[in-house]
């Protein structure tokens, strides 16, 4: 079970998403596929073609920076950050 | 009646302005869509959808839309995006269109893509490709500041397979087959820069058509001010008259072909109108010469920029005209650009103005 964290310019783009899910999923790309099964359009939001995380997207799996292919083993904290945009 | 509405939008996000009942006090409503920037936002007549294209440093290029004058709003990309390893990518969703039951986003890289669902989803219509010197349109050394991307598209109002589109930096294209093919529609414009290609090359920062006569054009280059009589086929320059030959925004008449609005920039670093006082020049005879219109607007250390969407026009009988500035304020004028009357400061930078008349 991975307990994805989300941030908060995400949540008031899609109906009833909140701060935090708790998903099963062996990586950070099988993660953000079961939460746009729930909320069509979110990997959109995060992800660029490729697919790669978006520039200023950063994710981190218990702390250590993270990309889509990263391995999620057992109980792990993913944090996704929006990171670094100007005043 | 109908009420006024302007569409504002602006680095944080979209706003809206609605005339008040005597015609002078506007009410504000914003920022819209979650403070995206917002370039281009437009409202579709036939639906009553309003349409804003945004671009998220976090999240990406999305099209919002609201159907309820922008109390609610939904927003989508899918569709938007070139296909994997196509080797480019949409980095700005720049200018809308929406007429004829679709909506058009012209986008940097440059592209076009249409929507016939209201914006929930999106098909790529054209990349312009074969165009002269389109195969360098992706090369990080031919990208001028700014980037090159699709920055408007323009509808004929009777014939859904016509329109046109500004590729920045290179020029006018017309297609009139649904953007099948695409002819360049630059001939007689002005370029001070070597031009690898004859037909294109060309800088056209607004492109308006006359709503009286469809032959009647006129834009605003980047260097220069320009006429067409023939409906973009052939262009001769008008710039004689102004304080400068360079600007972004451009107006036409709604009821005569020969009157037609610009706002002159310093054309150097500070593109903001010159010597501090503000002024939007209108021309009545085609640009035979020009008058400078100022009653109500700043004469004195206002060091205004207005951007290439930043200018519209309405349709009433005496039409109004309506800017919007890079720092924050917004103009009116009621009276054809005889006076002005500042209507809203202290907004985010400012992209785009667009008037609707709704209700």
């Amino acid at each position: 079970m991975a307990e994805i964290h989300l941030p908060p310019t995400l949540i008031p783009l899609f109906a009833d998403l909140p701060r935090r899910v708790d998903v099963e999923a062996r990586t950070v790309a099988e993660a953000l596929d079961r939460l746009e099964e729930r909320w069509p359009g979110l990997r959109d939001r995060l992800c660029e073609p490729g697919p790669r995380l978006r520039r200023h997207i950063h994710v981190y799996a218990d702390g250590e920076r993270a990309g889509l292919e990263t391995a999620l083993g057992g109980r792990v904290r993913v944090d996704v950050i929006a990171a670094i945009s100007g005043g | 009646m109908p009420g006024t509405l302007l569409l504002i939008g602006t680095r944080k996000g979209l706003f809206v302005l609605e005339e008040g009942l005597d015609g002078r006090d506007w009410s504000i409503r914003g920022p819209l869509c979650e403070s995206w920037p917002v370039y281009h936002a437009v409202y579709d007549g036939s639906s009553g959808s309003i349409y804003a294209a945004a671009a998220s440093e976090w999240h990406g290029s999305a099209v919002w839309r609201s159907a309820d004058l922008g109390e609610t709003w939904q927003l989508s990309s899918e569709g938007l995006g070139y296909e994997d390893g196509a080797g480019r990518k949409v980095s700005k969703v720049s200018t809308l269109a929406a007429g004829h039951g679709r909506v058009l986003v012209g986008v940097e890289a440059p592209g076009i893509f249409q929507s016939t669902d209201g914006g929930v989803t999106w098909t790529l219509l054209t990349t312009l490709a074969g165009q002269p010197g389109s195969e360098l349109w992706d090369d990080p050394a031919n990208q001028p500041p700014g980037h090159l991307g699709v920055s408007a598209i323009m509808l004929d109002g009777d014939d859904p397979a016509r329109f046109w589109a500004i590729v920045q930096g290179v020029g006018l294209f017309e297609t009139g087959d649904g953007a099948a093919t695409w002819t360049p529609r630059n001939r007689g414009l002005r370029a001070d820069w070597p031009r690898p290609h004859e037909e294109v090359g060309f800088c056209v920062h607004r492109l308006v058509r006359s709503p009286a006569d469809g032959s009647r054009m006129y834009q605003q280059n980047h260097v220069g001010v320009h006429r067409s009589d023939d409906g973009g086929r052939s262009w001769s320059e008008i710039t004689d008259g102004l304080p400068s030959e360079f600007g972004f925004a451009a107006a036409a008449h709604p009821h005569d072909r020969d009157t037609f609005y610009v706002i002159p920039l310093d054309p150097g670093h500070a593109r903001c109108m010159p010597e501090g006082r503000a002024a939007v020049w209108r021309t009545r005879d085609a640009g035979g010469s020009w008058e400078r219109l100022d009653r109500g607007l700043p004469q004195r250390d206002a060091h205004l920029g207005v951007l290439r969407a930043a200018m519209a026009i309405d349709d009433r009988d005496v039409p109004g005209l309506y800017f919007g500035t890079s720092t924050g304020q917004v103009y009116a004028s009621r009276d054809e650009g005889d006076t002005w009357q500042e209507i809203a400061d202290y907004l985010p930078p400012i992209w785009s103005v667009e008037v609707a008349a709704v209700g």
